[in-house]
Formats: C-alpha cells, structure tokens, sequence
C-alpha cells in the first residue's frame, strides 16, 4: 500500500478466548508484522466463558490500521474486533498511580493541582504523595507533565480500558 | 455444552491411542514422521495400527516438505508427527513453507511431561512459542480429555477457510494417560467461522464491472487451487463465457490450461512479457484468490495504474494489504467465481466484442516479443532445452512436478505446461531451497503409479537428498532432474546484474558425483552432457522403475529471463542479457530481495 495517508491513535477491543498464549497471538502479531502499540490491557472478563478482554490503543495510517484489525480478527481464538474511534464511540479511561515527592510550596502545589485533576493522594508521608487519577490518556498526560518540576519520581499507568456509549455490547 | 455428556461415558483410551483414533477418523491414510523420546507412546500406538502407513523420513525438515506435497497433490491434509525439542525445530522451516504456501497440515509434535514444561528438560523447546509466528494456529494439550477434540478442531482449521499448518503439541504424559475419545462430528469451534458465502451485491457489481471492461484480465492465485475442482471449473467457464484474458501465480499454474489460446503465461517477476504488460495496462482487474505479492506486482505505485481491481479472497486480511482494491469479495473461491458465471449468465451480459478485439490485438504483439525465447545451443544443454525435453519427451503421462527454487525453479515455472492444477508442487511464499526433493517422496507417496519429476539445482538438492534413501526404502520412483549449472545460479545472476559479478560463495563446483550419490543412496545415478545425450538419459530416467537421479550439466552462465528487475514496473522488463546489462538498478531497487 502506499500509506502516505494520516497517522491516526485508535482503540481497539478484542474479545478473545482466554487459552494459553491469547495474549501472545495478538502481541506477537503486532510485534512480527511492524505495528505499533501504545498502550495494552488485558484481563479476564467471564470466568464461565473463558474470555478475555484486550485494549489495545496503537497508531498508524487508515491503510494500516485496517490491516492491523484484518489481522487480529483473524487470530483463531479471536471472537470480536471492535475500533472504538471509528466503529462506535465509545469511552476511554485509564488510571495512573503518580509519585512525587518534594517539600515546601511545590508540595503544597502538588497537593493544589492533584485536587483540581480529581487525584486522590493514596499514601503520604512527609516528603511525598502517591496519586490516584483516573481519566481519558490526555488528562492523565497533562497532569504527568505538571507534576514534573513539582518533583515528579515514578509513574504507573495501566493503559487504556475502553467500553462504548449506549445499551449495546461491542 | 459437550453432547456427549448425555452419551453413556464410552471406555477410556490412552493419549496415543486417541492420536490414531482421531487420525484414522479424519481419514488419514499416511503420516510422515521421524519417532524419538517425547513421541515413543504414539509411535507404539501406531504399531499396532495397520490402516495407516508412517513414512520414515531422513530429517523432520523432510516430513513436512513431503506432507506439503502429499497435500498439494491430492487436496487431503498432510499429517507429521515428530518428537519434542530438535524433532519440533526441525519442522520448523517445512511449516513456515505451509503457512505461507497456504497448506493444510497437520503437524503432531512430541512435548517433555507437564510436570518438566518450563524446566529446560532434556529436549524441551517451547514449541507453541517457536511455531506461533509460522502456524494458523496451534495448541499444547494440557488435557487428555481434550486431546480427541483438540486434533479434530486443528483438521478443521488446517483445511477449511485459507488452508494453513497447524501445530499440536503433546506431552508425553498425555500420550500414557487415559481420557475420553469423542468423534470429529461432535466439534464446533467457539471462535472460528470463516466466511465463506460471498455477498450477492458484490458479486453482481464485480459481474457489471467486468462486463464493462474494454482492457480486463484474469489474474488467478493459489486460492481457486485451493478452492477446489469446483473452483477450477467454474473459472474455465468464466474465461470462455467473457473471453479475457488469463494469467496465474506460480502457485496457480495448472489452475487454467496452459494450452488454451486465452492463456498469457506466469506474471511477476520472471513472468511473461505479455502476462505483466495486460497487466499493467489493463482496465479491469479480476483478482481470483491471489494476494499482490512482491514477486507479483513489482514496484507498487506503478502497478496496473489504470485498473479498478476486484479482489476475491477467502482472507479478509489480504484485501488492501498491498494494493487499493476497489470491490473485495471475501468468500470461498468455488462460491463465488460459480455465483459471477451464475450472475454473467442470468443477466445476459455480453462481453465488449469491439474493445476485447482491439486488447487481444495489443495482447498478440507483446507476444510477438516471443519473451521466453533463448539462444539455442549445439555444445552445451541450454537448461530451458532440458525443460522442454523433459516435457516432450514426459507428455500424455501422468505427470507431478516438484521443484527446488533457483533458475531452474522459474524455468519450470515458465516452460513446463500444466493442464491441470495440484499439478506443480513449488516453494513460492518462503521459496525454500530443498523443497523439492521431499516434497516428491510425499507426492509418489500418494500417487504411487505416477511419473514424479523433482527439477532440481544442484545447490537446492544439497539441502535434503537424504530423503533419496526414504524414496529407496519405500520403492518411491521418484525422478531427481538437476539442472547442474555449478552456480547457485538464480543467486549468481543477481551478483552479475547488481552487484558487478562478482560472484561471492555462489559457486558450486565442489559438489558430489551425483551419479556415485545416486548409487551410494541405493538410486540410479545417471548424466547428460551432450544436447544429443540429453533425450535418452531422459528417456532411461522415465523408463525406470526406480529412484533415479539424472545429473544434467547445463550451460553455467544462462540468466533466467525475461525479468522485472527490483524496483521496477510490470512494463519495464529485461527480455536479454544486453538489456540487463544496460539497466542501471536503482538503490531503492537494491535494497529488495
Ligand atoms: C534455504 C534457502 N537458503 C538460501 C536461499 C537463497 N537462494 C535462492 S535461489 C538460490 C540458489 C539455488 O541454487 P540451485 O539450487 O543450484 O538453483 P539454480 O538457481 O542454480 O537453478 C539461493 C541460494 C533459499 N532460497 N533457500
Ligand atoms: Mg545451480
């Protein structure tokens, strides 16, 4: 093809049987074949039914992209491929454990910006907070950046999970 | 749930008496396979197992070519069976050749115990893990009461949809235990429906699209082989009805007879002048199970410029991969290339006679260029003369040809005429040197009677002619035709043409005596040298019933043409040696393979 198109982020859900190795047909797939993965959860989602749920967000041009989901849907465990940015909209959110330590005013402002992003402070002592945020990527990304002066040590994200709006299932 | 649950429990079995259970009620007739430690139960369960012939090869590379030939040739599955750690890795390259050749196999491999998986036991290698990349699918069976439904799901996945390889992996304490058999009619698979019932609107709208075409070809893959005879058929019917023209993929040779005026001959890169010219020129192209690869399409934003392209594939993921198409069809190709003559008949459409007239006018001057044609020689067998002999002189027989891939492979390809598919057993997608050879163990296998000719380099062969002992052992006539040119020629051709000849380890003339090998093998060794001794040394080889290989020296510089070098367009082809030396490659074009 000639992707001379767009790079687009998208966000794409797989329902996949939850067998030994479902994780790795699907990574090794974007690993082999060049594709890009920004971010990837994964969990069982139906103890019953054996199934797993992947979040995958990666990036690419439409041609690709497109590839990207022809070759997860071909995966054998694979039941369902669904594109939250095209297919349905949907909702994303993910949630990050921040941790900054410092004293002073940039402790206070830490304090002052976590509370305007909706952070929880999860553990304090003296010299540092650990915050609980959870929102769409960006939210998470800009409050990363702000708390980087404010003596920013480690971060813990854990990607992106994503349902779509309204009564219906992917 | 299982229906079986409402059976009484029928006795339970041992795990390799449910391997030849499974095997024999999916209908196998024979495994090829080599035993070791991980395998022993299976390998006892099948010695007591009369209804299914094991064929020992020399090396599990081997097992696979052989079960890839077997299956290509006859349309059945081929089965493997190898044991754990070197017997898996083995496999490895034959299995990648399946996956990308789209054959149905159905690979059983030998694993350490559960309780030793994970402890870097004596041959334990993860197998799932090395085969995962190069497998439509493959299982470790940690159950043996999932043993029976596991085998017969990995049938159903090897043959149905776009058929591939898969691999089964099972420990040898599954093998001792005893669990429940449960028969193949009771499986449906959770995850895996593939479509294979093509849209009508489409078809319709491809049938439209073709019946207005002034510059149409037909460009036929693998698929409609795979597909089946139905499919073959179908697609005879679609050309005499529109009267387009038609040209196939080495994987699809055969699929449309070589014979028949609308036939343009091999496309891509060692494709005929006039296949790759109406392609690039043509206005509708009607893609039938073929998937644009490299070797096909040359450069890709010159290919086929002015053409709106129908794509039918069973793989949904091969539409758009490399090329725009405008209308897909995602189907089985014997549904759908039956539903477009179903469409053209109903609708009465008529095929534009004026501008078809004036195509096929434009068709017969490419052809003109005569773009196979070569230099005739009286000292030295020009290996194209050796091709066309071996066909003369083979013709009106039953015939199966193998090759190994080079020169001699693309010769084939483009001399060799084949009327029927399943007919040409050749390493396209991997192009795996030492295919050939084993591959022709597995086709005489299940074509005892026929005439089997493997046309051979003498590089390639090198690769697996142990496997000439597993033909001796089993009074396999096999026929190992080697067009010797003392060169891994098709490798020394690109050295000549990109990089200044100079031609880096490509020579072969430290090689055996292949006529002593041929003896030593237990085989009948025989050589031509001469164009006059050329006919009767095939003439011997044809005649005997034996494995027999026959040492053709050829002429060591001959390139294979005509050509797309890399980088280039379907239009822009070296026909000559002077024009090749003419081209300038460009750097782009250098970094392809
Ligand atoms: C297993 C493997 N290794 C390397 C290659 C690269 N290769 C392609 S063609 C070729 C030369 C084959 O030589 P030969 O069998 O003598 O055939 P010829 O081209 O001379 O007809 C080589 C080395 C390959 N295709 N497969
Ligand atoms: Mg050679």
């Amino acid at each position: 093809m000639n992707n001379n198109g767009k790079i687009e982020r998208h966000t794409i859900a797989v329902l996949i049987d939850n067998e030994a190795g479902a994780l790795a047909r699907v990574v090794g797939m974007f690993a082999g074949r060049g594709y890009n993965i920004e971010s990837l959860t994964v969990a069982e989602i139906d103890v019953s039914e054996h199934t797993s749920r992947i979040t995958v967000v990666t990036s690419g041009t439409p041609e690709v992209l497109e590839q990207i989901k022809a070759q997860i849907a071909r995966v054998v465990s694979v039941h369902k491929v669904v594109d939250w940015t095209i297919d349905k909209p949907g909702i994303e959110r993910e949630m990050a454990l921040i941790k900054v330590a410092g004293t002073g005013d940039k402790r206070v402002e830490a304090l002052r910006i976590a509370d305007s992003f909706r952070a929880r402070p999860v553990d304090t002592t003296h010299t540092s907070f650990v915050f609980e945020i959870t929102g769409a990527p960006s939210k998470l990304d800009s409050f990363i950046d702000l708390m980087r002066p404010l003596g920013l040590v480690e971060v813990s994200r854990t990607g992106v999970a994503a349902i779509s709006r309204g009564p219906e299932a992917m | 749930m299982d229906l079986e649950d409402q059976k009484p429990t029928p006795p339970e079995i041992t795990g390799a008496e449910i391997v030849i259970r499974a095997l024999k009620d999916q209908g196998v007739t024979h495994i090829f396979g080599y035993p070791g430690g991980s395998v022993l139960p299976i390998y006892d369960a099948l010695f007591a197992a009369n209804d299914i012939t094991h064929i020992l090869v020399r090396h599990e590379q081997g097992a696979v070519h052989a079960a890839e030939g077997y299956a290509r040739s006859t349309g059945k599955p081929g089965v493997v069976l190898v044991t754990s750690g070197p017997g898996a890795t083995n496999a490895v390259t034959g299995i990648a050749d399946a996956l990308l050749d789209s054959i149905p196999l159905v690979v059983l491999t030998g694993q350490v115990p559960t309780s030793l998986i994970g402890t870097d036991a004596f041959q334990e290698c993860d197998t799932v893990g090395i085969t995962r990349p190069c497998t439509k699918h493959n299982w470790l069976v940690k159950d043996v009461n999932l043993l029976a439904r596991t085998i017969h799901e990995g049938f159903q996945i090897a043959t149905t949809g776009r058929p591939g390889p898969v691999v089964i992996d099972i420990p040898k304490d599954i093998q001792f235990k005893k669990g429940r058999y449960v028969d193949p009619q009771r499986i449906a698979h959770r995850t895996y429906h593939p479509k294979t019932e093509p849209d009508e609107a489409t078809i319709e709208a491809a049938v439209a699209l073709m019946a207005g075409a002034k510059r149409p070809i037909f460009y036929v893959g693998g698929g409609v082989v795979n597909a089946g005879p139905e499919a073959v058929k179908s697609l005879r019917e679609l050309v005499a009805l529109t009267g387009f023209p038609v040209t196939a993929t080495l994987m699809a040779l055969g699929a449309y007879p070589a014979s028949s005026p609308n036939w343009l001959g091999m496309l891509g890169m060692h494709g005929t002048y006039e296949a790759n010219n109406t392609m690039h020129d043509c206005d509708v192209m009607v893609c039938l199970g073929a998937r644009f690869d490299d070797r096909v399409t040359g450069r890709l934003d010159a290919f086929a410029p002015h053409a709106k392209k129908i794509h039918l594939d069973i793989d949904a993921s091969q539409i758009n991969k490399n090329v725009h198409i405008d209308l897909a069809i995602v189907a089985d190709a014997a549904k759908a290339i039956s539903a477009m003559v179903r469409v053209w008949k109903e609708k009465k459409y008529q095929a534009d006679r004026h501008a078809l007239t004036d195509w096929w006018r434009q068709i017969e001057r490419w052809r003109e260029k005569r773009s196979l044609d070569f230099k005739p020689s009286k000292g030295t067998i020009k290996p194209q003369y050796a091709i066309d002999r071996l066909y003369e002189l083979s013709k009106g027989k039953d015939v199966y040809i193998t090759t190994e891939v080079g020169q001699h492979q693309m010769w084939a390809a483009q001399r060799f005429k084949f009327e029927e598919p399943n007919r040409l057993m050749t390493s396209g997608g991997l192009g795996t040197m030492g295919y050939g050879l084993p591959a022709a163990v597995g086709v005489q296998t299940a074509h005892p009677e026929s005439l089997v000719v493997d046309i051979a380099g003498e590089g390639s062969v090198q690769m697996t002619m142990q496997e000439i002992v597993t033909a001796v052992q089993y009074r396999l006539p096999i026929k190992i035709f080697i067009l010797n040119n003392n060169y891994l020629g098709m490798v020394r051709q690109w050295q000549q043409l990109l990089h200044g000849s100079r031609y880096s380890q490509t020579s072969t003339d430290t090689q055996p005596d292949f006529v002593k090998l041929a003896e030593a093998l237990g085989a009948v060794g025989l050589r031509a040298e001469k164009p006059e001794d050329l006919d009767e040394a095939i003439q011997t080889m044809i005649d005997t019933h034996a494995p027999v290989i026959l040492d053709v020296r050829v002429e060591k510089f001959e390139n294979c043409y005509p050509m797309i070098p890399s980088g280039a367009a379907h239009n822009e082809m070296i026909l000559t040696d002077a024009e090749e030396e003419a081209t300038e490659v460009s750097d782009a074009g250098k970094i392809l393979v």
